[in-house]
């Protein structure tokens, strides 16, 4: 890995999060380039949420320096995009699907004025990349599960970030929308932005990811998925509890750790 | 007929008194429909009292009711935000203790006042019928300021109330706004007092948005309804006050409450009976119903447990 430190997007160094006195990650030092994208893989527990939230500004660190741009963060970025495992949303708010999206511009345009019609040409648009144009109109509660995160992918498109951070899309969707999160996740990676997701399906991180951290409350391992994900390497992620059914070939069995 | 709506108007007092209805109808409705939709209404009740001793503490030293409501208002507010930052009382607990306790000084103070009975009744119940032309002009000014900064950080309520998450990662910062919100629920509170008084305020915030919300799934259109609703509610109320000799504050609640039940039971979508009578005419036979999709069963259950 000798990529030139301006190609960094993020940097973390010796990066720790306490939470009370308990220790949610330690020394994790790592960083992410442009235009790749990493899955962080790791049991329950293991702060890939935590590591998420500090990325996105919404989490400082106890110890350790955090850097996007080469300038540390403190706060939630506007090229930062943070979309949280479940919304903790209000599910019968008064709000359409359009309406949702549309929120990824409300920080952008003048204060107190209605929305262009060229913003809301976007928002459809950018609903229309995960197929929820037609439900455009429709109140936020009366759609399905996976319809609900296709909406908030949209809304996150719009918001048109250099870094996407997701915390476990690929939880709880159905098989179509787990699709076309891949097929956004590499026109995204075109585009030259950084994805970085949560994951704990091995096999989906192995797929569609360039690397994958290993994580544990430390960083066991960091590297492209066939050289990382060696038996070793995810029995000191996952501890005892790991089936790891490793071969010597480079790709993991299907169906580990589900 | 026409006599019966024109007669009261032939008072001045009558005619400030409808003035001030419809301003707090249309100030409160706003306001409600934010109240109602952050289930804040525990909230809007504390403040309600909370802000109690605050105004009789201005009334007893003459000075502005308004500012000494207002002072109240922020103190209690920070108050409960302070309490339900100990892990082991929750918010709710913490409106709890602060409601009585603001309540019970605001009698106490009264009560040690010489006209006692009077002031405490028209505290709590509202005087409408004692609305000057001044204090038309104080509610008017400050309903535009809170129509007017609801209006204008109409998004960022929207996005605070709605998804909290989203709001703190686009940086918008979710505690101002929270008290922003706050202040402007106290305003709203304030220039109501005196015309439906301190127990019955919180109907106006409540009943009227509760009433807009079964009419729409729009925020918009639901801002307008309940803005009209409780303007309406506020009309009606004072005509029936008027002709039957009853209670004006009182008056004006049944009146928004009765809108209420009547939507509920007969809203075009989502009235009780309207939907009773169509499952009838579209499923005449319950027991061969085969019901549509629950969307529930269409998206699987997540396959992984959540991580931290």
């Amino acid at each position: 890995m000798s990529i030139r430190d301006h190609d960094k997007v993020l940097n973390c160094r010796d990066l720790s999060v306490h939470f009370d006195n308990r220790s949610a990650l330690a020394n994790i030092s790592t960083s992410f380039s442009q235009g790749e994208t990493v899955s962080l893989v790791g049991p329950n527990g293991a702060g890939k949420s935590t590591l998420l939230r500090v990325l996105a500004g919404l989490l400082p660190a106890t110890h350790g320096i955090v850097t996007f741009r080469e300038t540390p963060i403190e706060g939630p970025n506007t090229a930062v995009v943070y979309v949280p495992q479940r919304t903790s949303v209000d599910w019968s708010f008064p709000v359409s699907v359009l309406d949702v999206v549309l929120m990824a511009l409300a920080k952008r345009r003048p204060r107190g004025r209605p929305f262009r019609s060229n913003d809301r040409e976007a928002a459809l648009a950018s609903l229309e990349r995960t197929g929820m144009r037609r439900f455009a109109d429709v109140q936020i509660g009366q759609l399905s599960g996976g319809q609900q995160q296709r909406v908030f992918l949209a809304r996150a498109l719009l918001q048109e970030g250099e870094v996407y951070l997701l915390d476990e899309p690929f939880a709880g969707v159905d098989v179509p929308t787990q699709e076309l999160l891949v097929t956004i996740f590499e026109g995204l990676r075109q585009q030259g932005k950084t994805i970085i997701y949560a994951t704990h399906d091995l096999l989906q991180a192995s797929r569609s990811s360039d690397r994958i951290l290993l994580l544990n409350r430390q960083l066991i391992a960091a590297g492209p998925p066939a050289t990382t994900m060696t038996e070793e390497n995810l029995r000191s992620t996952f501890g005892g509890q790991a089936i790891v059914p490793f071969t010597r070939s480079t790709e993991p069995a299907a169906g580990v750790l589900r | 007929m026409i006599d019966w709506l024109l007669e009261p108007l032939r008072h001045t007092f009558m005619q400030h008194a409808f003035i001030a209805i419809m301003l707090v109808g249309v100030i409160c409705g706003v306001t409600g429909v934010f109240v109602t939709l952050r289930g804040l209404a525990f909230m809007g009740d504390a403040l309600a009292h909370a802000i109690f001793p605050g105004v009789v503490i201005a009334y007893i030293l003459g000075g502005n009711f308004l500012i000494g409501a207002l002072i109240a208002a922020i103190i209690v507010s920070l108050g409960i935000g302070a309490i339900s930052q100990n892990q082991r009382l929750s918010g709710d607990t913490a409106i709890g203790v602060l409601f009585a306790g603001g309540f019970a000084l605001g009698i106490a103070l009264i009560s040690a006042q010489k006209t006692y009975t009077r002031d405490l009744a028209s505290f709590l119940l509202g005087s409408i019928l004692g609305v000057s032309r001044s204090d038309l002009l104080l509610t008017g000014v400050v309903g535009l300021i809170v129509l007017g900064v609801i209006a204008f950080f109409r998004r960022e309520l929207t996005i605070v109330s709605f998804d909290r998450t989203f709001a703190e990662a686009t940086g918008i910062n979710v505690w101002v706004f929270d008290q922003l919100f706050l202040i402007l629920l106290s305003l709203a509170i304030v220039v109501s007092l005196q015309t439906v008084g301190n127990v019955l305020v919180l109907a106006m915030l409540i009943t009227p948005a509760a009433t807009a919300r079964l009419l729409t799934d729009r925020l918009r259109l639901m801002v307008t309804l309940s803005a009209t609703i409780g303007a309406s509610s506020g009309v009606i109320g004072l005509y029936a006050s008027y002709h039957l000799a009853i209670a004006s504050g009182a008056s004006v609640v049944l009146v928004a409450t009765a809108i209420f039940t009547i939507v509920y039971l007969f809203a075009p979508k989502s009235g009780v009976i309207t939907v009773a009578i169509k499952r009838k005419r579209h499923y005449p036979h319950p027991e061969h119903d085969i019901f549509p999709d629950d969307p529930a069963v269409q998206s699987p259950p997540a396959m992984t447990p959540p991580s931290t």
